[in-house]
């Protein structure tokens, strides 16, 4: 594989220009993330729209790769207008897709930190069903 | 008998070291492996996986109670090995030399069998800014446990230990433990033992030193060393996996609860009480890593034929090389000591790039470095980073692998321009 392959014009683009970066105040749902084999982390608000279940607003903050930032925030742009629901059940191949490169299982989990960290948040709010391989964890591991 | 090479020049010759490496005759990528992650763990000379086949193929057998010859040629096996990590730790006895899987497993050996017992709220467990987690977290967990506090000592700017609070350290409590690494895996800050022996002594507190990052490069003498205990890994120093040491003073470890209990360690068994083996046994419970210190053993072989002054010294070169040419590196910033206050490990940041993003382009390239917190986190939060790149020496790598690195990274800044 070359440079290119692997970091892809559009993977660059969301690392220096990542969508929904920043932080909203008085958020309906949060959540931090890390990923304990390289110390990143990810913090998630949502703020839901009227029907308090549509995500009107998603934003992250953190620091990490770029993978990680780039398929973060991807992930704000898909998650926008979406019911939280729909997102704690969403795929990751669907996300996989969209970066399109082939991960490693080391960078496959730069890759989800934003997606489990959103589903965190959303579980928190709503109750709805954690990611998996943290289902069965008790609510106060969870930050 | 096993090759081991003996040098009477006055340097080692890494390009013919090298031979003795099979991993290298591999490519990674249609590259050359440029192997700089040594320090996480070393690649492994031919001799040790031979001296490690030829136990498994002569000589093995379930060792110290079997009374047939082929059980006492593994008995021979384990126990050889032992002297041969006796002599070169300079211990006074074998009786104070205990295989354990790593140095993580003798750190926690010492937490739980000493510090589990000797610890009580008032008292002090004194760490540093600089150790990996597995002298780190033992610490914090067992004096957590116990009611003791956890106090760090600080870094200087250079990455090495500043020792200008130990008084005021002293007065706040009693000072029961001194955990400190020999050389950080992380810096490769070398750090000097001299006043902080005597003063953790002064106070009382035992002191433990976790030599894994150390024993690969530099000759150890627990005895002018001073310390109480030492922790060792075998994988680091051209071993197998699966087996460390833990060095203690008899005096101490004869004291000691035991860690582990079952098999081999025991003296007698009755329904209602056990008694505990003889040292080492006594801390070496269930079926030792036989073959493992085997392997061990032949590793020490190896490394002292060649001499671990020339291994430090080769390191030492390497490493002044790597600064200079990375320092040329745009946007670099470079962390630890002066060349000659360091262990061949060199940790960098590139502006702009994440140290996932800069390995993941140098494995592209052939080179295999490390990206992370290195088992570092409270470091990593002083250096004020997630994460760092770390490129490690060992006696078999070369200049040319240090230009591929200095080439990808090159590359990286291309990617990310």
């Amino acid at each position: 594989m070359s440079f290119d392959q692997m970091y892809r014009e559009v993977i660059l683009d969301h690392y220096k220009n990542p969508h929904g970066h920043g932080v909203i105040e008085d958020a309906d749902a949060e959540a931090d993330g890390q990923n304990p084999l390289c110390g990143d982390e990810v913090s998630i608000y949502v703020a839901f729209g009227d029907d308090g279940e549509t995500i009107d607003e998603v934003k992250f903050s953190g620091r990490g790769c770029a993978i990680s930032q780039a398929a973060t925030s991807m992930l704000m742009d898909m998650a926008t207008g979406r019911t939280a629901s729909e997102v704690a059940t969403m795929d990751k191949d669907e996300l996989l897709e969209e970066i399109g490169i082939p991960l490693t299982p080391v960078r496959l989990k730069c890759a989800m930190l934003g997606l489990t960290t959103l589903k965190v948040a959303l579980h928190k709010a709503k109750g709805t069903p954690l990611p998996d391989g943290l289902a069965g964890f008790d609510e106060l591991e969870l930050t | 008998m096993t090759r081991v090479p003996v040098d009477t020049a006055t340097k080692l010759d890494a390009r013919t070291l090298r031979a003795d490496f099979p991993i290298f005759e591999q490519e990674f990528h249609g590259k050359p492996l440029a192997f700089l992650d040594s320090a996480a763990s070393s690649q492994k000379p031919r001799q040790m996986l031979e001296a490690m086949n030829r136990f498994y193929e002569t000589s093995y057998a379930n060792v110290h109670r079997g009374v047939y010859e082929l059980a006492e040629r593994a008995t021979e096996g384990l126990e050889h090995a032992r002297e041969r990590t006796r002599a070169f730790l300079n211990a006074p006895t074998t009786r104070e030399v205990i295989f354990v899987r790593n140095a993580t497993e003798a750190i926690n050996l010492v937490a739980y069998a000493w510090g589990f017992w000797n610890l009580k709220a008032g008292d002090l467990v004194v760490v540093t800014e600089l150790e990996h987690h597995s002298n780190f977290v033992p610490w914090q967990y067992i004096a957590g446990k116990t009611g003791a506090e956890l106090r760090l000592l600080p870094l200087t700017e250079h990455g090495e230990l500043d020792l200008s609070g130990l008084d005021a350290i002293a007065r706040e409590g009693n000072v029961k433990v001194v955990a400190t690494g020999l050389v950080s895996n992380s810096l490769g800050t070398i750090n000097s033992l001299d006043k902080l022996v005597p003063w953790a002594h002064e106070q009382g507190a035992i002191f433990v030193c976790d030599a894994a990052q150390a024993a690969p490069h530099m000759k150890l003498d627990v005895q002018a060393l001073g310390v109480d205990f030492l922790a060792v890994s075998g994988h680091k120093m051209c071993g197998p996996s699966g087996v460390g040491v833990l060095w203690g003073k008899a005096e101490l470890l004869q004291k000691m609860e035991p860690f582990m209990t079952g098999g081999h360690m025991i003296s007698s068994v009755r329904a209602d009480k056990t008694t505990w083996g003889e040292l080492p046994h006594k801390f070496e419970a269930g079926t030792a890593p036989m073959a493992e210190a085997v392997g061990l053993g032949a590793a020490i072989d190896y490394l002292e034929a060649i001499g671990l002054d020339k291994i430090h010294a080769h390191e030492q070169e390497l490493t002044e090389y790597a600064l200079g040419k990375l320092s040329e590196v745009p946007g670099i910033t470079l962390y630890g000591p002066p060349p000659d206050r360091r262990a061949g490990i060199v940790s960098f940041n590139l502006d702009g790039i994440h140290p996932h993003d800069v390995a993941q382009i140098l494995d592209l390239s052939g080179v295999a470095i490390r990206a992370g917190h290195h088992c570092c986190q409270p470091l990593m939060h002083k250096l004020g980073v997630a994460a760092t790149n770390r490129a490690s020496f060992y006696l078999y790598t070369i200049p040319e692998e240090i230009d591929q690195l200095v080439d990808g990274l090159h590359a990286a800044r291309k990617v990310f321009a």
